[in-house]
């Protein structure tokens, strides 16, 4: 197990979404804590409920049952302000989801000024900091639909990072990208992981895993089957499907 | 030299945009060119004809004479003739022309109003449906949740049954059943064509809405926006970039409709060309100025929203 003791910032307890009145079980009782500082990778077959388990985390999927805390609080409580949750909570995508009618200062500056985090001219000032963090500094006034996928991913990216979060929530991010713009992304995300940030991260890419992960959750048919160190994971790995999962895509 | 000036036509066509722009400019230039050889001839007749005059001053005469008397010059002049008076019957006389002029009058008054009102029930109604369609996980059971239910049902029902039934029924209904105490048939009009095109825009707005990718409705609620704030940041400006088109489509389409409004009494710009046929009983003169009228109308508002398409394409480079 992972000896991470730092706070706990999510707490997962049993944690079910299902569709078609039970018939269809996405996330059938999963539980977990992930703790402040810790890189939380997910791998499991396409349809074993890891991205459901992610999107919930910020209740883009609405769980049939089960409890999340972020922060002390319950999300899923009706009363909790989700909206304010989320804004500690940074999302980034597969398809990036850019917005393709705004610039790419004004994607980054939209959210915090608007829901009056920021002043316009800090939030510029900040995205203008992220942008050049990204070797994006140059495209800060393109729109999205003149950047590639890799560049569309790191500005997704630093937008979520915009918002300030205590943790960045990753729905296979590289899944959409061409080999040979995996890399930046990766780069950009590993950097993240240096300086310190929360991440949960829905990936394919077993290196990264390996690398940046502190922590690699297996997951089958909606529940989670095995967790553990990467090391462990990829080294002696216990349960069967991962073991089968594993000599696929390794 | 040559060989350079080739390589950047070479390159040139390799770009959609370029190959597309020499094509309208060379179907451009043909119609010109056409036009040009045309005028060439008309000119060339007359000063051929003007030289004639002078160099045999009967001769010319008698050729003129010559073609005016046979069928096809009689037939024209006739036809000339006949214009005119059916002309002077139809519009001078009695100052017939002014009921296409207040008939153009109130068909603007009826569209310009009923497509405000159209707007702004469309913005309602479809704000309520889509809404209702995108938040439906969100809601809990509650009073609020059970209006808004109650809302969405009744916004359904508006939209079956508008769509469903012609026009003329609607108008008809309006001014004879549900506001058969009314004086105002401009009024009931405004009402009857505006509650018709509400469904109409309301369907065209929800349409857009509901074609923009839901990664951005979650991109914005990601952010830590909520329902309103992502749809008017986020959502809305996509949507109403992609239906601008069809709103303004759907306006052309209702000062056409308008044309029935003849079926309560009220003299729109159709029902002024029909009072001068029953005049002067000739239908030809009355009805194809009346659906010149139109024609012009639609056709100047067409352009303007392909102006307007244009400029919102441009933009989005």
């Amino acid at each position: 197990m992972s000896v991470n003791n730092g706070e706990v910032l999510i707490s997962v307890k049993d944690l079910k979404k299902y569709y078609n009145n039970g018939k269809i079980r996405a996330l059938d009782g999963v539980s977990n804590d992930i703790r402040k500082g810790e890189v939380v990778v997910i791998i499991g077959p396409s349809g074993s409920g890891k991205s459901t388990f992610l999107r919930s985390l910020n209740l883009l999927e609405r769980p049939t049952g089960g409890t999340i805390t972020f922060d002390g609080i319950d999300i899923t409580s009706p009363e909790s302000d989700i909206n304010k949750l989320r804004q500690n909570m940074g999302m980034v995508f597969q398809h990036f989801n850019l917005f393709p009618h705004l610039t790419i200062l004004k994607n980054m500056t939209i959210a915090p000024v608007k829901l009056g985090k920021l002043s316009k001219e800090d939030a510029e000032k900040k995205a203008m900091e992220l942008l050049g963090r990204v070797g994006l500094a140059d495209r800060a006034n393109s729109y999205p639909s003149q950047l590639s996928g890799g560049q569309k991913q790191r500005i997704a990216i630093v937008r979520a990072l915009e918002m300030d979060p205590e943790v960045m929530l990753f729905d296979e991010p590289t899944s959409a990208l061409d080999p040979e713009m995996v890399g930046e992304v990766l780069e950009v995300m590993k950097q993240l992981a240096k300086d310190g940030m929360t991440m949960v991260c829905v990936t394919h890419e077993m290196g990264f895993a390996r690398e940046v992960g502190t922590r690699v959750i297996f997951m089958d048919e909606g529940k989670i089957l095995e967790e553990n160190t990467p090391e462990q994971i990829f080294t002696n790995p216990y349960n069967d499907r991962l073991k089968t999962f594993l000599q696929k895509v390794l | 030299m040559i060989d350079e000036d080739e390589r950047i036509i070479e390159e040139k066509d390799e770009t959609g945009e370029v190959r597309h722009s020499s094509f309208t400019l060379e179907k451009s230039s043909r119609t010109s060119v056409l036009f040009a050889i045309l005028c060439l001839i008309i000119a060339a007749a007359s000063i051929g004809y003007a030289i004639l005059l002078l160099v045999d001053y009967d001769y010319a005469i008698e050729l003129l004479r010559f073609y005016t008397d046979t069928g096809i010059g009689k037939a024209i002049l006739g036809w000339i003739n006949d214009f005119n008076a059916q002309f002077k019957l139809n519009l001078i006389d009695k100052d017939r022309y002014m009921y296409l002029v207040n008939g153009l009058l109130v068909t603007f008054e009826i569209t310009f109003f009923a497509t405000l009102m159209g707007f702004l029930l469309g913005v309602i109604v479809s704000s309520i449906r889509s809404s209702h369609d995108k938040l439906e996980e969100e809601l809990r059971p509650g009073f609020g949740t059970f209006i808004f239910n109650i809302l969405d049902k009744i916004c359904r029902i508006y939209l079956t049954v508008i769509r469903g039934t012609p026009t003329v029924v609607q108008l008809l209904i309006a001014y004879f059943v549900i506001f058969a105490s009314s004086k105002n048939k401009i009024l009931v009009a405004i009402l009857a064509f505006g509650i018709n095109s509400g469904a109409y825009v309301a369907e065209i707005i929800r349409s857009g809405i509901m074609s923009i990718d839901p990664g951005q409705f979650e991109a914005g609620r990601s952010l830590g926006f909520n329902y309103v704030q992502t749809m008017i940041y986020i959502i809305i400006p996509q949507a109403f970039k992609a239906v601008l088109p069809a709103l303004a489509n759907e306006f052309i389409v209702l000062i056409k409709e308008t044309s029935v409004s003849g079926y309560v009494g009220l003299q729109d710009l159709t029902k002024g060309g029909n009072i001068i046929l029953s005049q002067t009983y000739s239908p030809f003169l009355p009805l194809l100025i009346v659906a010149a009228i139109y024609l012009v109308i639609v056709m100047f508002f067409t352009k303007l929203v392909s102006i307007l398409e244009g400029r919102l394409r441009n933009s989005e480079r």
